[in-house]
């Protein structure tokens, strides 16, 4: 089988007031079982990433493709191999989590007691109470509801996995069992995994390989421990520092 | 994809819409008092020339109603997920397009045809009219057939929340305005203006509120409305179809303009 994700010369630009360039010729590619994360401040670029690898936007120019099918002309053939988590827990905020999820499964051709038996078992690994899980969503913090949401792209059994901040805004406790669970995961499925986060630290203990970007573009790529030793520094954060001249710190605090 | 595959694509539309309606029940009721009292004081204006002009203006009446239903269930259903930021994920799941769109319209076809049965006997309990006469099974026939044309108007007007979160489904109302104002809903068609008449004959409730009105006054049988209702499914089929490839294109625009998503 073809690298789980293959992105060559990758531009896109949105015109609105101004023009904006989103990505900016991104080119790369992760090995199947890879966790790869990329790091970047808000307006990076890194959600249209997940969006045109999601088949939900169409690149200006450049390709990618999910398991050697084109996301844009075999978009049919990459929408059962992937799932998706982003940094906003999109559901049917009025009717429960199990409602919501029985129309995921649906719509990936899962039956329902199979769906409900497999959230269930994920939901009880993320610390969620099943008494929560007939509740109406907007009754649910905002911890849980990302909970369901990765309950919901995991239950489907993807081959690839596109987090997009998935613990961004989430409670210490939330975010270590989400992060526990992306980990076990990892190594029980064989799951090949695109992050990305705002969380340096997160990046460095989950990931293979981390890309940084800026202004759409990928401004380094490599595993964690090289590149604190390619730029002699002792964390993520001070690596981010020295290939962009930003404080990381003064980014997260402006977003 | 399978057949299997399909149907539950489907029924997860109908399922999800029905768990809506039920979070949502007291506000379906205020829409349906709404819909009640709309057809009341309509039937009202004819109250004093007799049976068959209430009559004639409840069917105009419950075809509007239906007609407003359908637009509203298929433009919200779309609406809604904008807004929710679900549509990201609808769209990216493996199912059809064709599959995810018929879902939605079978949920509005199945809704309104029981919100305007229901309009329909209040309504006739309200002024004490006899349909005894009426051939009901017919007028339930020519409703749910003629469901499918307005269905291919419904995913046409789909498009405008598809494409604008905040004025979209509101501005979907221009379609049903436009068929109110050529089809003839409460006044024959031949009192309008010559040059506007050729767009009567080419909509679908002009025949849909002919056939209708047949049924209920003069208790027409299936054999005698069987060309309207050829008519309507051959309507169906053209602008079923035309409905997919119109929200289709929209869906590629939307997907080259970044207009999916809600946030991020």
């Amino acid at each position: 089988m073809k690298e789980p994700i293959k992105c060559v010369g990758l531009k896109k630009t949105f015109v609105k007031k101004d023009k904006v360039v989103a990505l900016n010729n991104v080119s790369f590619t992760i090995e199947k079982n890879e966790v790869f994360g990329i790091v970047g401040p808000n307006g990076s670029g890194k959600s249209t990433l997940i969006r045109i690898l999601s088949t939900l936007l169409i690149p200006d120019e450049g390709s990618a493709s999910v398991f050697g099918h084109d996301v844009v002309r075999e978009y049919s053939k990459v929408r059962p191999l992937i799932n998706r988590v982003s940094v906003d827990a999109a559901f049917f905020k009025g009717i429960s989590a199990w409602e919501n999820l029985r129309y995921a499964a649906r719509l990936y051709g899962l039956g329902g007691k199979e769906a409900k038996q497999r959230t269930l078992d994920i939901l009880s690994q993320l610390g969620f109470s099943e008494k929560r899980f007939y509740e109406p969503l907007e009754d649910l913090s905002r911890g849980m509801q990302q909970k369901v949401a990765i309950a919901r792209a995991f239950f489907t059994s993807p081959m690839l996995l596109l987090l997009d901040e998935p613990t961004t805004g989430l409670d210490p406790r939330s975010k270590m069992e989400v992060q526990n669970f992306i980990r076990k995961s990892m190594s029980s499925n064989g799951l090949t995994i695109l992050l990305t986060t705002h969380d340096m630290n997160e990046a460095e203990v989950l990931c293979h390989r981390v890309a940084i970007i800026i202004k759409g573009r990928f401004v380094t790529v490599g595993k964690p421990n090289e590149l604190l030793e390619k730029y002699k520094k002792p964390n993520l954060e001070q690596v981010f520092l020295e290939v962009t001249g930003k404080d990381w710190k003064e980014i997260e605090y402006e977003s | 994809m399978n057949l299997k595959a399909h149907a539950y694509g489907s029924i997860a539309f109908i399922e999800r819409n029905f768990a809506l309606i039920k979070r949502y029940l007291g506000w379906e009721l205020v829409f349906l008092t709404y819909n009640v009292v709309n057809a009341l004081a309509i039937g009202l204006i004819g109250a004093r020339m007799g049976k068959e002009m209430v009559l004639y203006l409840i069917v105009g009446a419950m075809v509007w109603g239906f007609l407003s239903i359908l637009f509203h269930e298929i433009s919200e259903s779309i609406a809604w997920e904008r807004w929710e930021g679900t549509i990201e994920y609808t769209f990216m799941a493996p199912i059809n397009r064709v599959t995810h769109l018929l879902g939605n319209c079978l949920h509005a076809v199945t809704y309104g045809v029981i919100r305007s049965s229901l309009i329909l006997i209040i309504v006739v309990f309200f002024f004490g009219i006899s349909i005894k006469g009426a051939n009901l099974t017919a007028l339930f026939i020519i409703l749910v057939v003629s469901g499918l044309s307005f269905v291919g108007l419904g995913l046409m007007a789909a498009v405008l929340p598809l494409l604008s979160t905040e004025k979209g489904a509101y501005a979907t109302h221009i379609f049903e305005a436009v068929l109110l104002l050529i089809s003839g809903v409460y006044y024959e068609i031949e009192v309008l203006p010559i040059w506007i008449r050729p767009l009567s004959y080419i909509s679908p409730a002009t025949y849909t509120l002919r056939a209708m009105r047949a049924a209920l006054l003069d208790g027409a049988g299936l054999g005698e409305l069987l060309p309207t209702i050829l008519l309507l499914l051959g309507v169906g089929m053209v602008l079923i179809p035309l409905g997919m490839i119109v929200f289709g294109k929209a869906e590629f625009y939307a997907k080259k303009k970044g207009k999916l998503k809600r946030s991020g």
